[in-house]
């Protein structure tokens, strides 16, 4: 890991800004993860990727694209070449909004969301998500809040996702949670459906593929309680 | 026809006011429907985030509770108005119809459960049952108060017209602007039908999801709406309940009314302001009263 080494005595170096900046900016092919576009693209059902001809339609129709790491031309390019690390830490897969408007524009019909969206779950099975990347932890509580209720209540889950990154956001909207709250738009109830055990079996009798594929790495939430 | 109500989540929260005005216009129009029993969260977009065939499952349960719960009808219709729900719901029957391996699982694990899943469940959108089965024309008998004079921008966001459905046109869709109009109101013309609002990065990422709002509201201001009408509880939330934020992060002073179609139907179709949970909104559209009465526009 030459990289962490090298960022180790990067952090010692008060001056370092200052100097020329000599690490390696190209990645050789054997540092590349190849099997990473195959995990990738079965667990998108989206074999087409492999068909991309780098358009950009997809990256032109994306509404946030100017703010992501990669555009998402550039993530599938990436995806295909094995740029796993760079692809699962970048801020593209956490800012895409699930809109589908790539997917739908896309000539070559790629299902660029579900190609995010296998980015997310992988990313958030290889531990690579930001800690305390709001979009993250909103995923990962609403997964335990439906896998244990079978319903979402959406007070609780804000609230406990800003509590976890941004307290000073929850002071920022809590005069918008008062004014839903005084509407009757909000609530602190938890949502429940009847029979939550039978729910909770059925959701852990079956096992994603994600997890076959990345065997020996369980979800650090199956078991955690809300 | 008899229809069976899919809430999710969100009408029974932040979107109340969509279920109640989409309740108060069914009971108006005698459309027959009643709420799934027992039913559960769809998955959304963070469910599959995290795991796929559990989301598949989470919202086939949903598929086959309503089968179950339909068993004695020729054809088991769902309205699902929430556009993530319809959205993934959709997408859900899909994708277990071209994955017979995932489907095979998805059935037996459903079956020990003791529920029975075929697919031959047709997931509606309100907008689909309200021009397609019902039609304009009834519609159009029924209106006791039409909306003379209120500009209206159709909002469709993404998820109610991308990628699955085939209700409506994908760029340019049209059945809320046929609603609009048939409930009197004059239908602006603009390309952000199916924009982005941003969805639930308002929540985390907000200045991502800012601008992505903002540019929504003030083009549908720029074409001089009175309304925006929206068909997502997201969407509606983001473009109303952010509106102040948006004014600081871009010193403007912007300010419409964000409604649902059936709130903005509702009062078309005489149905008084409480039913259609006017009072649950931040503040009541004055503008549209004022219009209706004959008088000024209070902001423009
Ligand atoms: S639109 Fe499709 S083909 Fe074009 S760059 Fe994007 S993914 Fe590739
Ligand atoms: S689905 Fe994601 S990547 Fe595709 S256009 Fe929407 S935000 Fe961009």
């Amino acid at each position: 890991m030459e990289r962490s080494i090298y960022a180790e005595s990067f952090a010692l170096d008060v001056t370092a800004k200052d100097r020329l900046d000599t690490r390696r900016k190209i990645k050789y092919e054997s540092e590349l993860d190849k099997t990473f576009s195959n995990r990738i693209a079965e667990s998108a059902h989206g074999e087409q990727l492999f068909g991309c001809i780098q358009c950009g339609t997809c990256s032109a129709a994306c509404p946030v694209s100017h703010y992501m790491d990669y555009t998402p031309r550039k993530i599938i390019q990436m995806v295909r070449e094995g740029f796993k690390e760079e692809v699962l830490k970048s801020s593209t897969v956490w800012l895409c909004a699930s809109c589908y408007a790539c997917t739908v524009e896309c000539p070559k019909g790629i299902k660029i969301t579900d190609v995010m969206y296998a980015l997310k779950r992988e990313a958030i099975s290889g531990n690579y998500y930001p800690k305390n990347a709001p979009a993250s932890i909103l995923a990962n509580n609403f997964f335990k809040q439906v896998l244990n209720n079978g319903r979402n209540s959406e007070g609780p889950l804000l609230m406990k996702m800003y509590l976890k990154t941004n307290p000073f956001m929850l002071l920022k909207n809590m005069m918008l949670g008062i004014k839903l709250f005084t509407r009757g738009r909000i609530s602190m109830k938890t949502e429940k459906i009847r029979d939550k055990k039978a729910l909770k079996k059925l959701l852990n009798s079956v096992e994603s593929k994600k997890k076959i594929l990345s065997a020996g790495k369980p979800a650090d939430v199956k078991e955690a309680a809300v | 026809m008899k229809y069976i109500y899919y809430p999710g989540c969100s009408l029974k929260s932040t979107g109340r006011v969509y279920e109640e005005s989409l309740l108060s216009v069914m009971d108006v129009l005698n459309i027959d429907y009643k709420e799934l029993d027992d039913w559960n969260c769809c998955g959304a977009t963070a469910y599959m985030a995290v795991d796929d065939r559990k989301a598949y499952v989470l919202a086939a349960r949903n598929l086959a509770l309503a089968e179950e719960q339909m068993k004695n009808e020729p054809e088991v219709n769902i309205i699902a108005p929430c556009a993530a729900c319809f959205m993934v719901l959709l997408k859900t029957q899909k994708f277990l119809e071209e994955n017979p391996e995932d489907k095979a699982a998805v059935v037996a694990a459903l079956k020990e459960s003791g529920l029975n899943y075929t697919g031959r469940a047709k997931v509606r959108h309100p907008l689909d049952v309200l021009v397609n089965d019902y039609g304009e024309a009834e519609i159009i008998k029924r209106i006791t108060k039409p909306l003379k004079g209120i500009r209206v921008a159709s909002y469709y966001g993404c998820q109610t017209v991308r990628p699955y459905s085939v209700f409506d046109d994908q760029r340019n869709p049209e059945t809320m602007d046929r609603l609009m109009k048939a409930a009197g109101a004059e239908v602006v013309d603009w390309s952000m039908k199916t924009r982005c609002c941003g969805a639930s990065l308002t929540g985390t990422v907000q200045d991502v999801a800012l601008p992505l709002s903002y540019v929504i509201v003030h083009e549908a201001k720029k074409r001089r709406a009175d309304a925006v009408a929206t068909a997502c509880p997201l969407c509606q939330f983001n473009l109303e309940c952010y509106q102040t934020d948006m004014n600081s992060k871009f010193k403007s002073d912007l300010k419409i009314d964000v409604l649902y179609f059936t709130q903005l139907l509702g009062i078309a179709l005489g149905i008084e302001p409480k039913k259609l949970g006017m009072n649950r909104l931040f503040t009541e559209p004055e503008n549209l009263y004022k219009i209706l009465e004959g008088g000024n526009r209070v902001y423009v």
